[in-house]
């Protein structure tokens, strides 16, 4: 087996986030660099959007563990977007046999149908699949070293991950609560933790802070809150004047005319309220005493290269 | 290539629009956008505008003077419609409460206490997948139907996907009233006599498997709550049609509302090309968070190579940091540009206007009138 990253010692490392933070991102990377150093890891998807795909400039993936990217040291990334309706009907298989009925189950509709009629059975599925792609095991040895699920959005993360409430509603026994009740126990165990990503705005932060509430809630531990986007820290005095902006375009070599000198003004005093907004949101979520980890606004966004930076950033050294 | 310019102002302003949709991925801008509408239509069109809000943040609803999911419009105080004679209400969608009001409207108090026991409705009016957008559809076509307003904004739910608002509610009705849910239910009213197709003859097969694996009280609580609502609904689905043909009609205006990313734009592209498919009416695209600079006449590379050469003498730190903020926002803006064209590449017809990325949070009336002005 192998040994897993000091810095991120669980197993199964859910990231959720508001959407639009970067999320599919952070995953990814995050997934490129557990893998450093030739482990195996699998990125996961439920929410079929083929997120992963077309962050690897891929065509959309099958419901299938395929190799997506190789890291330094002979290390892979699989990915894995899981379909509700191909996990249903693989479960049902597991169970009851279904052969050429299942097909014509799906025919009708009826998959989406018993998914639809109870909306935690499909939640079960998905992260029962994730379970067990986390606790597979050939020839004596885990088959992935960690595995990254990119979850839904923290609007939904709580619901999404607290499968044995939504299912005890709905089933008091059978392969389902069993099913339930051992992903309930992966979740609240020391093999998981739950990323949240953000963005230094206030929306997002908020949506962060609510989340590991409702998480802590639930007794699901939570990780890191991955700070992404951040920009460098320009004017770190939070001051400058007109003065020494036209001393600087000089000094330069560049005209100094009184417009350009207004405009750059106009440009330096809305970074610094915007930096100063920023610093009371990274203030109220240091508060949480959360470990933090920042990652860099990529400039010319997010390809495997960036993905590489980001990774870095997320596993230094 | 620029894309036509979107004339919020005539949109706002033209009488025959009575329905304004907002929709786009998440963590856009829709809500404040809905709400900049809104203020707008009211302050400096005169009219009497609703907001329909999904999910608005605490202290943009806060402004607004929404504290509660109350399901009922109130008047937002301190907006200056004194010429104009426009009113803003707004209002925060409450799902469960929608759901409870369609029953309670269309049962005898009785049967819809019969309902609201069952548990399978419980899980359904908090949970089901589907159910809020189907429920802003509902509370959208109550709000016409009163015919109070002159103008309804409606910001969508969060969803997965923003066709979401569009599938929804067909997805919902179909199932309430379906044959998959009599065929699914058949073989627990007949005592499981067998059918001839092989469909159904899974379906009997699938009942039994949903039965082991959910047990049987779900059917059963189903069964009762499909048959308490067959008694009372003229059907779920001709509602939902009903509320689809008002969008469908030019009184509506979808704006479809995206930020300068890839995702958001292409989000945005998925569901223009929905809207023409379903011929509703699309108004434009409201591209939210722009960079522009001022200085445009300092390229970014010029800027930073300034900066390095400052950085070397060593003594006007200051300066050189302004001269990378101008040239980080260059480059932001040229490459919110070229994602922004993505769209418009595929649909140079459709009207876009551009909103300024704020330096602070939206989060008071001041803040929404002054979207409302970028936005025309």
């Amino acid at each position: 087996m192998g040994e897993h990253h000091g810095n991120w010692p669980e197993r199964l490392h859910i990231v959720t986030g508001k959407g639009g933070t970067g999320k599919t991102s952070v995953a990814a990377a995050l997934a490129l660099g557990l893998a450093a150093g030739g482990r195996r890891t699998l990125l996961v998807e439920v929410e079929g959007r083929q997120g992963i795909a077309q962050l690897f400039g891929l065509g959309p993936l099958p419901y299938a563990e395929r190799r997506i990217a190789t890291t330094a040291g002979g290390g892979e990334v699989r990915a894995l977007p899981v379909d509700p309706e191909e996990a249903l009907l693989e479960y049902l298989d597991m169970f009851y046999k279904l052969g050429a009925a299942g097909r014509a189950l799906r025919k009708v509709g009826a998959i989406d149908f018993a998914t639809t009629i109870a909306p935690g059975l499909r939640d079960v599925l998905l992260t029962g699949k994730v379970k067990e792609a986390t606790t597979r095991s050939a020839d004596g040895r885990r088959v992935y070293d960690a595995v990254v699920l990119d979850a839904p959005p923290t609007g939904r993360i709580g619901r999404f991950l607290n499968v044995t409430a939504e299912t005890a509603r709905l089933a008091k026994m059978g392969p389902i609560k069993t099913q339930s009740d051992g992903v309930s126990s992966l979740l609240r165990s020391p093999m998981t933790a739950v990323h949240v990503v953000t963005l230094l705005e206030e929306m997002p932060v908020q949506e962060t802070l609510d989340a590991i509430e409702e998480l802590a809630g639930l007794g699901i531990p939570v990780g890191r809150i991955v700070l992404n986007g951040a920009r460098p820290p320009l004017l770190a005095g939070g001051k400058f004047t007109k003065a020494e902006i036209k001393r600087g375009l000089a000094a330069a070599g560049l005209p100094a005319a009184p417009v350009t000198v207004n405009q750059l003004a106009a440009e330096a005093q809305a970074h610094l309220t915007r930096r100063e907004l920023e610093e009371s949101l990274r203030l109220e979520l240091a508060e949480r005493g959360r470990p933090m980890v920042e990652l860099p606004l990529l400039p010319d966004g997010v390809d495997r290269a960036g993905l590489d930076v980001l990774a870095a950033r997320l596993l230094p050294g | 290539m620029t894309a036509p310019r979107l004339d919020i102002d005539g949109l706002l302003a033209d009488p025959a629009i009575r329905i304004v949709v907002c929709c786009g991925a998440g963590g856009v801008g829709k809500t404040t956008t809905a709400a900049a509408l809104g203020l707008r239509a009211a302050e400096v069109h005169g009219r009497r505008t609703v907001v329909l809000t999904i999910d608005p943040a605490r202290r943009l609803a806060q402004s607004m003077g929404l504290t509660e999911l109350d399901n009922t419009p109130r008047q937002v105080k301190g907006i200056d419609a004194g010429e104009s004679g426009g009113e803003l209400h707004a209002m925060m969608l409450d799902m469960k409460r929608t759901f409870d009001e369609v029953v309670e409207q269309h049962t005898k108090p009785d049967r819809a206490a019969e309902i609201f026991a069952n548990p399978f409705y419980q899980a359904m009016s908090s949970t089901f997948a589907g159910t809020q957008e189907y429920m802003a559809m509902e509370k959208l076509g109550q709000l016409r139907a009163d015919d109070e307003w002159d103008l309804i904004v409606v910001d969508t739910p969060p969803s997965r996907s923003a066709l979401d608002f569009l599938d929804a509610p067909a997805r919902l009705s179909r199932f309430l009233d379906g044959r998959m849910l009599r065929m699914l239910l058949a073989p627990a009213r007949t005592g499981g006599r067998s059918m001839f197709s092989l469909v159904t003859a899974s379906f009997g097969l699938f009942s039994r498997a949903v039965q082991k694996v959910l047990g049987a009280q779900l059917l059963t609580d189903l069964s009762g709550f499909v048959a308490a609502l067959d008694s009372m609904f003229g059907g779920f689905r001709e509602r939902a049609d009903q509320t689809y043909r008002i969008l469908q009609d030019p009184q509506t205006a979808f704006l479809l509302v995206a930020a300068p990313e890839r995702d958001a734009v292409r989000e945005a592209a998925y569901f223009a090309e929905r809207l023409v498919a379903e011929r509703m009416p699309l108004g434009g695209l409201v591209l939210n968070r722009m960079h522009k600079t001022e200085a445009a006449g300092l390229p970014a590379r010029e800027s930073e190579a300034a900066a390095e050469r400052l950085d070397a003498v060593g003594d006007l730190p200051i300066a050189a940091d302004v001269l990378r903020i101008h040239a980080g926002l260059l480059r932001q803006s040229e490459r919110e540009v070229r994602v922004a064209a993505t769209f418009t590449e595929a649909f140079p017809q459709v009207p876009t206007t551009a909103v300024a990325a704020q330096p602070a949070d939206v989060h008071d009336v001041d803040g929404l009138r002054t979207i409302g002005k970028l936005l025309a």
